[in-house]
């Protein structure tokens, strides 16, 4: 801690860098959306648009929101924070998924 | 001990130099976003169970909305989230009138976003389309009658999840005008500037929120023929 006072200023070329990156997954994202990729397997296409989706938030948290010269606590929390998420996510999907009769028809 | 902290300008008493002050803003921060990203997980939970329960209707659902109005809107969010980020790499250089300047900008980008949101909004209650009162009638000659209260289901997940994000938009846009009003009075400085970096995280985090609703809300049908 008593080393560490300087505070770290990212160079704006990281941020232009960032920016260019995000806006060449934007358009993969689109274009790759215009295909029927479930032709191929059924979860394709949700698969790719969700990595996308990752790799955008994860430069947006690293890079704009400073996190990689973050402290190591603040990662930690936020680290910590996001596995919460997936537990909210992934258990009550896990739950759903091994009731039977789950996915069930909507009465029109 | 007491006295040192009173020399430095910006560092409250309770804090012991200016490191630990900025460390604390931003754990604290990011605390009160990791709720905010429960808050939305909530109804991104939702939005996976009702995908798993109706594939048809959230493809057809999806099918109504405007790629190119939600992919402009995406832009627009990701140009923004680069002002914000240029505005407080400024103000940490101590440049009060490109602080100023970006966070304008910022802010009149968060406002397109909202006017198109508008639009989008405006668009969906002409066609009968806002899943309440008002909400379109099957037509039971048609194919896509059979999904009718499928797609209503994504209508509210979309006008929950895209309205909840505009409500953060709304909140963004009168901190950023806050900050303006700030920067121009000359309240930051090379040492202290960690209202303009705090502001900065959620002004990204609601960008985040969005790099993930528009895939899922405006693209998941893109592929798909209409049913309307």
């Amino acid at each position: 801690m008593a080393e560490h006072t300087e505070h770290h200023i990212v160079p704006i070329k990281v941020y232009i860098a960032v920016f260019l990156a995000l806006m060449v997954f934007t358009a993969i994202t689109v274009a790759v959306a215009s295909f029927p990729l479930e032709n191929i397997w059924g979860p394709l296409n949700i698969i790719v648009a969700l990595t996308v989706a990752v790799i955008k938030a994860t430069l947006v948290i690293l890079y704009f929101m400073h996190v990689r010269y973050s402290s190591r606590l603040t990662q930690v929390i936020i680290v910590a924070g996001i596995f919460w998420l997936l537990v909210l996510l992934l258990f009550t999907l896990a739950d759903y998924a091994s009731r039977s009769g789950w996915p069930t028809p909507l009465a029109q | 001990m007491a006295e040192h902290a009173s020399h430095v300008p910006g560092l409250a008493h309770h804090f012991v130099n200016m490191e630990q002050q900025r460390e604390a803003g931003t754990i604290g921060m990011w605390i009160f976003l990791l709720t905010e990203l429960m808050f939305f997980g909530g109804l991104f939970l939702a939005y996976a169970i009702f995908r798993v329960t109706y594939p048809d209707g959230f493809l057809q659902g999806s099918h109504l909305l405007s790629v190119p109005l939600g992919g402009l809107n995406t832009v627009v969010l990701i140009v923004s989230s680069l002002t914000m980020a240029l505005a407080v790499y400024y103000s940490q250089m101590g440049e009060k009138k490109k602080v100023v300047g970006f966070l304008v900008l910022t802010l009149l980008l968060g406002l397109v976003f909202l006017v198109v949101k508008y639009f989008e909004y405006k668009e969906k209650f002409e066609h009968h389309l806002f899943p309440a009162m008002g909400f379109y009638a099957p037509d039971p000659s048609h194919l896509a009658v059979q999904y009718h209260q499928q797609v209503r289901v994504f209508l509210w997940i979309y006008f929950a999840m895209t309205g909840l994000h505009a409500l953060h938009m709304i909140i963004g846009a009168g901190i950023l005008l806050t900050l303006i009003i700030m920067a121009h009075k000359g309240k930051f400085t090379r040492e202290y500037n960690s209202p303009v970096e705090i502001s900065g995280l959620y002004w990204h985090f609601v960008d985040i929120v969005w790099i993930f609703l528009f895939p899922l809300l405006y693209l998941t049908g893109f592929h798909v023929g209409g049913g309307h």
